[in-house]
């Protein structure tokens, strides 16, 4: 940490104080030469890696809240912007992948975006340094938004990605491809999902999946079944919500098995041995355990088990490099990984990289909310909701009061959902 | 001192730069990031594309009055309560002159394209 989070707030006043009265009297003196403003902008510049809800979300703000005064460029090796939320509605039938596809170039024109379409090689954070596969870049500070990467070793019989056999947790081809398989599967067929143990993410998103695809059988193929294999000892988020609908509507096509890792997978014919059973599935779908995208690996930065990326939760910077900022579903935190959550931390961080870059202490105690809806049809959705505070003692965000869960699915909630959905789309992509 | 010849260099570089000190007041901005949590389910500054209220321009005794009826419990809400009862009492009245002042205008819409099959 360069930057001194614990300042005390008389050391603040008299430090504010000294920039105001040195700024109004300043001017006079040295005016205005507008070619250095345009050739280098006084915070800094800012190079941010990914352009999901967390990446752009923080380009996006540290433009608006620095008005101008941080340079901010983005690689992103994507040339569209596609929501994971909602992609499990497509796999139902509701939503197709184009109204979930977005265009960047609005944002990048809104904010005046440096937009650099490549991957990153490696990162040298001793020289503040991106190389990327057709270039190089500095940086004062970097921002990472990896995401995350799947972990096939941990699978045992399917060491790594088999076509045949999709994960769709990164919405995109492989949802289009698991739908396919589901239309093309005989009623009558089954359906397996595994869920891997361990922090994943969107906690309650293997479960909505199960709902959303039950819901297509239901309609189209009713003899058919869903069974889900979680290698966790139960369901690992809206619990409650999701035993209603497994119970209720679903009853006759869900099954839901809990302990069930994965013991041996047999790719040819799609079969999953499991402590208690073996399961030979029409469709498979295995989503994978999980850990920070690779570019975080790659530079050292998934310090926790190796896996997630231990940060600072006031200013986002890694425990490893403090100039390097993780937000988003690299990072190790008791936090679920969303994409509401993702764009929480972003403003966070991107309000603390500004007074930092300004010489000037963050917030030392941030607070944001966290809300996560599921549908369990093509009309009715249920929430879980929660606001969080940085607790300096934990060194963690927490719950606040309140927060919790529906007390059931609604088309109420539904219509809420797509609201969500329209305005997080919005405040991230304009 | 190295903030301060940070800051000096910076003061050569212009005016936009007394802009933004003005706008990074520190409790200013505290409640400004908060509110831009809220952003998910009211839009941008909270002006909302549809489906769940407009905060911008909203008065703000009639917010307090909203939030504290979350709050309590007096006023029915699928999933506001949640978020009310995690706020406190200043930052609910902070987060009302805030939405108060932002200018009610029609947001932009997140720019749909046909899918070109990435990722
Ligand atoms: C998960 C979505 C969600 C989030 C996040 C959210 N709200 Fe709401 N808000 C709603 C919904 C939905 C309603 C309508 C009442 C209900 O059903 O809960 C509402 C209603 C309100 C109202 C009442 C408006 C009126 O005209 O009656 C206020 C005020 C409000 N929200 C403020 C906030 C603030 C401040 C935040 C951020 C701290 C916030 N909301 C975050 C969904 C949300």
């Amino acid at each position: 940490m360069t930057n001194n989070t614990s300042a005390s707030a008389a050391e603040t006043f008299s430090r504010r104080q000294f920039v105001r009265s040195v700024m109004y009297g300043g001017l006079a003196f040295y005016g205005m030469p507008a070619f250095a403003r345009a050739s280098r902008p006084p915070l800094g510049h800012v190079v941010v890696i990914g352009a999901g809800f967390a990446g752009l979300t923080a380009a996006k703000y540290l433009r608006e809240w620095s008005l101008g005064n941080l340079r901010v460029t983005i690689v992103e090796p994507n040339p569209q912007f596609i929501s994971c939320p909602q992609s499990n509605l497509v796999l139902g039938g509701s939503r197709t992948m184009d109204e979930l596809s977005f265009s960047y170039a609005l944002s990048r024109k809104q904010h005046d975006l440096q937009w650099i379409q490549d991957t990153v090689t490696t990162i040298d954070p001793v020289n503040k340094q991106v190389t990327l596969a057709r270039g190089s870049l500095h940086y004062d500070r970097l921002i990472l938004a990896p995401g995350v990467d799947f972990d096939y070793s941990r699978i045992p019989g399917m060491t790594s990605p088999v076509t045949e056999i999709p994960h769709a947790w990164k919405a995109g081809k492989q949802t289009l491809l698991l739908r396919q398989q589901l239309e093309s599967m005989p009623d009558g067929g089954v359906f397996a999902m595994t869920i891997p143990q361990g922090a994943y993410r969107c906690p309650p998103g293997p479960y909505e999946r199960a709902c959303q695809v039950a819901h297509y059988f239901q309609q189209h193929k009713p003899r058919s079944k869903v069974i889900i294999l979680d290698a966790n000892a139960d369901i690992t988020s809206k619990k409650g919500l999701f035993l209603q609908s497994f119970q209720g509507a679903y009853k006759d096509i869900i099954e839901y098995h809990n302990n069930s890792e994965i013991i041996q997978l047999e790719t040819g014919s799609k079969t999953v041995r499991t402590d208690f059973e073996t399961v030979q599935a029409d469709v498979l779908n295995v989503i994978p355990p999980q850990l920070a995208g690779k570019v975080a690996q790659n530079a050292g930065l998934a310090n926790v088990d190796q896996r997630w990326c231990e940060v600072d939760f006031v200013t986002y910077a890694s425990s490893a490099h403090s100039e390097v900022h993780i937000i988003g579903d690299s990072i190790s935190a008791g936090l679920p990984k969303s994409a509401h959550m993702a764009t929480s931390q972003a403003k966070i961080c991107a309000a603390a990289i500004i007074d930092i870059q300004a010489g000037m202490p963050p917030n030392p105690l941030p607070v944001f909310a966290n809300t996560c809806y599921s549908f369990v049809d093509d009309k009715q959705a249920m929430h879980v909701a929660n606001v969080y505070r940085y607790d300096p003692a934990k060194k963690s965000m927490v719950s606040a009061e309140g927060g919790g869960v529906s007390t059931h699915a609604s088309s109420q909630e539904g219509d809420y959902a797509q609201a969500w959905a329209q305005n997080i789309w919005a405040d991230t992509l304009t | 001192m190295m903030n301060r010849l940070h800051i000096g260099m910076a003061l050569v570089c212009g005016l936009s730069w007394a802009a933004s000190l003005h706008a990074q007041d520190s409790t200013a901005q505290v409640t400004t990031t908060l509110a831009a949590s809220c952003a998910a389910c009211h839009g941008p500054q909270g002006n909302s594309l549809g489906g769940t209220p407009t905060l911008a321009a909203l008065n703000k005794d009639y917010f307090i009055q909203r939030m504290q009826g979350f709050k309590n419990g007096s006023i029915p809400a699928t999933v506001m309560h949640q978020h009310a009862r995690g706020l406190t009492d200043d930052e609910i009245i902070a987060l009302a002159a805030y939405f108060a002042a932002q200018p009610r205008q029609t947001p932009l819409t997140a720019p749909h394209q046909a899918f070109q099959g990435a990722q």
